[in-house]
């Protein structure tokens, strides 16, 4: 998202700048110490002063991140940093608002507000901590836990289906989404960058390991042994080519996306181009979205899906409110306590 | 007019328009007011509708009313029982005789009782209580509405069911003439609505002239029109005004004059939903207006929006409250401004979502988790809406509290004439932002209190004042999180201290009518205002010694309101719930107190509280 207003000069801050001095109290290996670092580090070379940002979260561990930003923030309640955000910008358009939110937090509790910001475009940065599990009440399943899961409250293995959060976040007309994780702290650092950069409501799902309830629930896509495999990395106007000797690649079959061989049958030329204006592509996008337990598996897509461009909400609301005035004049309390029919008595 | 008419003077009235919910009724009932209003009649309405848009049509459940009471009289009610009762149909006269006094009129749609509607208002086979005499102690009129309309569009081209939309004007033109009125207001409303459906226009000017004419051309069967003069009332400038429309009236008004911009938040529900159309009418005072996609996110962006500078509004009923009650409790915690606006309805649940009642009381006092006190303020009349709103508006900012607001249905949609004020005698709301650190401030300090325990108002945006806040438990002064134990009991005592100091900054409890001390004192809040005014002052002029105290400030309650109540032999509190403010009221005075407990999802009466009061009183 950009920000235009800026009421004091930026100074030249440093990523330090941006922390509290309150104790960090994630659990030693969190993910979450990852994203807040990538979090820190980008935020001075967007040139926005620190009183122009604000942090918004919900509830749950990831919740916990803007007690750790020197910047404005609010830890709320269980799953409506969303609509909480949705009235600062719509009041406030000039501030710079990120929401911190998690996969109980954003897609079970709070899933309402979530496709209801999207849909509205809000300029503002959704960050989706994806750990697959519920962390702070002790190892739960959460609506993006893999089906057969045992956690505490699936002894049996989860019988739910879980959400596929950015085909979702499409679903719901966002126009930015994209994917990363927190062990690539670059391509993180970078997707934060994109997300502030696109004017409207970004979805950015961070794959964040819960090392206490869900240790390596996304280790096949960050792990060097296996990612180069595993993650494919989007790249605007470039195919789709993944695999540790970038050997493979993914073409279009019709609409269906397949994994071929580079070099023999197919060179680069054959491959899915990627980009992230067409919309009918990141739909497929999307639905790559295959369990890397089962044989013949898909990669799975990192970076920017789509992006598309839609007039704000508040933006919108400004602009009525900028029109009413223009037609009728700023409002006249004494005419509007008089309405149009009176009688005196004398 | 007709040389064989005599025109009557009398004082008082109350009309019932009832019909079925197509019938217009609701249009018509406000139509007659706002030209009573004009006259400059004393009035009081009460719509009374069904929760249905359109219920089955001609059955019982699908009647809609609008009862109106003017007088050249002050009146504070909408009346207990009615002089005339216009039924359009069966189901409209059987669900409504009983509210008619004996020898009261009847004007009857005879279109409205043939064997169909007969059969759906559950009469007899073969009986019509039009023709059976079973109507002898009433004045009955009947003329086939239906009819007469069709016959004066008869040169119109537009189908049956257009034409017959057109029925409630003949009634309204009928009742102008029968009341010796002007029907300018009523024609320029049309022109208004219909002015770019000339056809639509056209036919309902000729209906209602042709009701107006019909008047005159049954002289035989009324003789008599009635005129009622201008009440005597406080010289000045009026209005006509809804409940919910001053509600809306006054938090434009106090925006404007705390020169705080407006955020309302919130979802539809019956009866709070005219309070956002009318607030988003208003672009041009600067008032957004957002329909949220649920309750939890009308309160939850209306935070955001007081977060952020804005005065944040949420407004709804009993079932959005109730959704709404985790926010309301971050407000607490947060300690921000906010106003919580409940249009009280029948519950629990779904209950009577059209029907009146002031059950949410004690949600209001204890429904959250936690101890979690907020203010609670009270409108008592339509436009009491307007300065009670204005109240709530100002305690909330400088005190810096969400605050609960509530109204009920029967005030929302009920009317009265209003002596607005000029913006330039509304008491300007004073808003105080921290815009730096003060000297010798090293760093900034979220919950830092003043005398009166408020905290400051940092808004994003403000350089050198960046903090967090958040629905963990505070540390006193710093804001940061805490787990202290001894901190959470200084912190909860804190926030109850600080709601309860309040009580300094409002105005003390006034004795409505009646001498300060007695044999007994009636206590009400909210919408009983009207009708136990009226019995008192019945009382009162019968030399009883009785009192009316009526309370705005329900949270915390003034100060001298101990004193009052101990100043009388006995309290009577009524309330149209099973008994609320009355438990509040001896748990906090420890006085024993009598209830008068109506649930009907219908006002109190001035007459039966008349007949309660002197049971007390023997």
């Amino acid at each position: 998202m950009s920000t235009t207003t800026i009421n004091t000069p930026a100074q030249t801050l440093t990523a330090k700048d941006f922390a509290t001095d309150q104790e960090v109290r994630w659990c030693p290996g969190c993910g979450d110490y990852s994203i807040l670092k990538q979090v820190q580090t980008i935020m001075p070379g967007l040139g926005i002063p620190r009183e122009n940002i604000v942090i918004i979260s919900g509830i749950g561990c990831s919740s916990r991140f803007p007690y750790y930003m020197n910047t404005y923030g609010m830890h709320s309640i269980h799953g409506r940093a969303t609509a909480i955000a949705s009235g600062l910008k719509a009041t406030r358009p000039e501030l710079s608002v990120w929401v911190v939110t998690g996969d109980g937090d954003g897609l079970s509790i709070g899933g309402n507000h979530t496709i209801h910001l999207l849909r509205r475009n809000f300029d503002l940065n959704v960050m989706l901590f994806n750990n697959q599990i519920y962390g702070l009440t002790k190892g739960q399943y959460s609506p993006t836990s893999e089906e057969n899961k045992v956690t505490k409250s699936t002894p049996f293995g989860s019988i739910d289906h879980p959400f596929n959060p950015l085909a979702l976040a499409l679903g719901a007309d966002a126009t930015f989404i994209a994917r990363s994780m927190d062990r690539d702290p670059k391509h993180l650092q970078e997707m934060l960058k994109r997300s502030h950069a696109h004017k409207g409501a970004s979805f950015l799902e961070i794959y964040q390991n819960c090392n206490i309830f869900n240790d390596g629930a996304f280790e096949v896509f960050t792990e060097k042994s296996t990612k180069a495999e595993e993650a494919i990395f989007l790249e605007q106007g470039q195919p789709l080519v993944f695999g540790a000797q970038k050997n493979k690649g993914v073409r279009l079959d019709g609409l269906k996306p397949v994994v071929v061989e580079l070099g023999g049958e197919y060179s680069a030329s054959d491959l899915w181009v990627h980009d992230e204006q067409d919309f009918y592509k990141a739909q497929l996008l999307t639905r790559m979205f295959d369990d890397p337990r089962i044989e013949g598996h898909l990669p799975r897509p990192f970076g920017v899906f789509y992006q598309a461009s839609r007039p704000t909400y508040e933006d919108s609301m400004a602009l009525q409110i900028e029109q009413a005035i223009a037609q009728r004049g700023a409002g006249d309390l004494d005419k509007l306590l008089a309405g149009r029919e009176t009688w005196t008595i004398r | 007019m007709s040389s064989n008419t005599s025109i009557q003077q009398i004082e008082d009235v109350v009309i019932k328009f009832a019909g079925d919910s197509g019938d217009g009724m609701q249009l018509t009932g406000s139509q007659f007011s706002n030209n009573t209003a004009l006259v400059g009649n004393d009035l009081s309405t009460f719509p009374d509708f069904p929760a249905e848009i359109r219920a089955p049509q001609g059955t019982l459940p699908g009647v809609s009313g609008f009862q109106l009471h003017f007088s050249s009289n002050r009146i504070f009610t909408p009346g207990d029982a009615c002089d005339v009762l216009v039924a359009m149909n069966a189901a409209a006269l059987k669900a409504n005789l009983k509210s008619l006094k004996k020898g009261g009129i009847i004007i009857a749609n005879t279109d409205g009782f043939d064997a169909k509607n007969l059969r759906l208002a559950n009469y007899p086979e073969g009986i019509n209580p039009l023709e059976d005499g079973s109507l002898a102690d009433y004045q009955l009129h009947t003329m086939d509405v239906t009819k007469m309309t069709r016959e004066a569009l008869k040169e119109n081209t537009m189908g049956m069911k257009e034409k017959d939309r057109a029925k409630n004007m003949f009634v309204l033109g009928f009742l102008y003439w029968l009341y010796n009125r002007s029907m300018e207001s009523t024609e320029n409303f049309l022109r208004e609505k219909f002015g770019k459906k000339p056809e639509i226009l056209d036919s309902n000017l000729k209906v209602l002239h042709a009701g107006y004419n019909f008047g005159d051309t049954v002289e035989a069967s009324f003789s008599t029109r009635f005129k009622v003069e201008k009440a005597k009332m406080e010289p000045g400038t009026y209005r006509s005004i809804t409940g919910n429309t001053a509600l809306a009236y006054g938090l434009i008004a106090a925006s404007q004059k705390a020169n705080l911009p407006l955020f309302l938040g919130t979802y539809p529900i019956t009866p709070a939903s005219d309070i956002l159309h009318e607030l988003s009418r208003y672009k041009n005072f600067g008032i957004r207006t957002f329909q949220a996609e649920d309750e939890i996110a009308g309160i939850t962006s209306a935070i955001g929006a007081s977060y952020g500078g804005h005065m944040g509004v949420t407004t709804t009923s009993g079932p959005g409250m109730a959704l709404k009650s985790e926010a309301m409790g971050l407000a607490v915690m947060l300690e921000i401004p906010l106003l919580i606006v409940d249009i009280q309805r029948g519950g629990p649940s779904t209950g009577l979502p059209t029907k009146t009642e002031q059950s949410d009381l004690l949600q209001a006092y204890y429904g959250r988790n936690g101890e979690c006190p907020m203010p609670i303020v009270a409108a008592a009349t339509p436009s009491d809406c307007f300065g009670s709103i204005y109240e709530a508006f100002r305690i909330s900012v400088q005190h810096m509290t969400p605050v609960i607001f509530l109204s009920d249905g029967y005030i929302a949609n009920g009317s009265e004439p209003w002596r607005f004020p000029k913006s330039a005698d509304l008491e300007p709301v004073k808003v105080t932002f921290k815009k730096e650190l003060a000297e010798g401030e090293e760093q900034f300090l979220p919950y830092h209190r003043d005398e009166n325990l408020v905290r400051p108002w940092a808004v994003p945006g403000t350089p050198g004042l960046e903090h967090r806040v958040g629905g963990l438990e505070k540390q006193n002064i710093t804001g940061n999180v805490s787990y202290d134990p001894e901190n959470h009991q200084l912190m909860v005592r804190i926030r109850q201290e600080k709601v309860d100091r309040i009580a300094d900054h409002i105005p003390p409890q006034q004795i409505e009518v009646g001498p300060d001390t007695g044999k007994v004192l009636v206590l009400g809040w909210g919408s009983t205002y009207g009708a136990i005014k009226s019995a008192v002052l019945d009382l009162l002029a019968e030399g009883h010694a009785v009192s009316h105290a009526h309370i705005r400030h329900l949270r915390p309650f003034p100060k001298n309101l101990g004193d009052i109540l101990h100043s009388f032999d006995k309290v009577l509190i009524p309330e149209i719930n099973n008994g609320q403010l009355i438990r509040i009221i001896r748990d906090q005075y420890l006085i024993d107190a009598q209830g008068y407990h109506k649930i009907m999802g219908v006002p109190i009466t001035r007459g039966e509280l008349v007949v309660k009061i002197k049971e007390m009183l023997a």
